[in-house]
């Protein structure tokens, strides 16, 4: 039972902490609950579909159509937390420093917040679908311990689920006026990372040969299939054993998106002085 | 942390893009039953790119996998799937069934 739940809960870990930062980072934007259940809700059956369907997505594209898929849902939610840190850098800070004081959150609503539902809805399928078949696995080959199996499972699900609550509630603790800084920098750094996945998807295909050499190898260190190990490879990327190339894309995504936001966040320095909430006494939650 | 990043980058900006794309890959198979690899230490060649075939005769899906393969492929029930992995210099690499890793491990032997 305690393998099955470990297993799982080791599938879970992204999507759990994904969708706990995207919650704290839409806190108090009207709309943005629903849109976060919309997302997990989409992912979920998402999740049922590529489970049902992995074998003809196995097959497809003489045979990477695997690779290609998880490589173009990780580009997606690349593009999709690049955006929204662009969007926050030239009109986030306003909001921020006016909106949240003010206590009314109607025109944060304009935020693209239906990108970071597509961020949880790709987070929720790629995780799901391995989730699926591994439970069906069990189901399927119902031996006298399935029960107990499918209860671990079922547990590592909730580990998962409680993984989320307690990212948000660890984020929402952070004052308001930091929290912008905070998560900016956590959607930087998981989006860099994602990146450096959907890279080894594409060399995995075959598609990308070059630069797959072992850029450095800390397995004895930190396995990053260990649970922190897992942990830090959602939040910073962490991998024990990347290839050069990855590390190329990661540095460069980080490059990129530090260059759009300053290219795009040249608004902020006509937003209120930062000086003004930081006088104001700090709300008490 | 920094440091260790930008090294490799520095290594990558200077040195020319190896030509391993134009190398013909060695093929390699390998089958899953009852959670068990065919064969368990299967051996290739060195410092050349690897093509390695997975069919799965279980019932139920596995996730061939493999951290220093760099490899991450779910293996449908009765299916098979192939991965490429890069040229390898000689050693020992670890692969199993992300599903049922007590069982279904083994080693890709490079010589």
């Amino acid at each position: 039972m305690l393998g099955a739940l470990i297993i799982v809960f080791r599938e879970v870990i992204e999507a759990g902490l994904i969708v706990g930062i995207v919650m704290a980072v839409t806190q108090g934007v009207r709309g943005s609950r629903a849109v976060i259940a919309l997302g997990v809700g989409a992912g979920l059956v998402g999740a049922g579909l590529v489970a049902g369907f992995a074998g003809v997505i196995a097959e497809a594209l003489a045979g990477v159509g695997q690779e290609m898929f998880n490589a173009a849902i990780l580009m997606i939610a690349v593009v999709m937390l690049i955006w929204h840190n662009v969007w926050m850098a030239s009109h986030g800070r306003q909001l921020a420093a006016e909106v949240k004081r003010v206590g009314d959150d109607v025109r944060g609503g304009t935020r693209p917040i239906a990108a970071l539902g597509v961020v949880c809805a790709v987070a929720v399928m790629r995780e799901g679908s391995e989730v699926a078949l591994f439970m069906y696995g069990l189901v399927a080959s119902a031996g006298s311990t399935a029960l107990d199996l499918v209860i671990g499972s079922a547990l590592g699900l909730l580990a998962g689920v409680a993984l989320t609550v307690v990212t948000y509630l660890g984020l929402v603790a952070i004052p308001q006026r930091r929290l912008f800084a905070v998560t900016t920098l956590l959607i930087s750094f998981l989006a860099a990372g994602l990146a450096a996945q959907a890279v080894l998807f594409l060399q995995q295909a075959g598609v990308i040969a070059a630069l797959s050499q072992t850029a450095w190898d800390t397995s004895a260190i930190l396995s990053d299939t260990s649970l922190f190990g897992r942990v830090l490879h959602t939040l910073v990327g962490y991998s024990d054993q990347p290839s050069v190339l990855q590390v190329v894309v990661y540095a460069a995504t980080l490059a990129i998106i530090f260059v759009l936001t300053k290219a795009f966040g040249g608004g902020r320095s006509h937003a209120p002085k930062s000086r003004g909430p930081a006088a104001a006494p700090a709300p008490a939650e | 942390m920094v440091k260790a990043r930008i090294l490799p980058l520095l290594a990558a900006l200077i040195a020319p893009m190896a030509g391993v794309a134009a190398d013909e890959p060695a093929t390699m198979a390998l089958t899953l039953k009852d959670h068990r690899f065919d064969p368990g230490e299967p051996a290739a060649p060195a410092g050349k790119p690897i093509v390695i075939e997975v069919t799965n005769l279980d019932p139920t899906p596995a996730e061939f996998e493999s951290k220093q393969l760099r490899v991450e492929k779910v293996v449908p029930a009765g299916g098979r799937i192939s991965v490429r992995v890069r040229a390898l210099t000689p050693g020992r690499y670890r692969f199993y069934d992300d599903y049922h890793e007590s069982t279904a491990e083994g080693f890709l032997v490079v010589k």
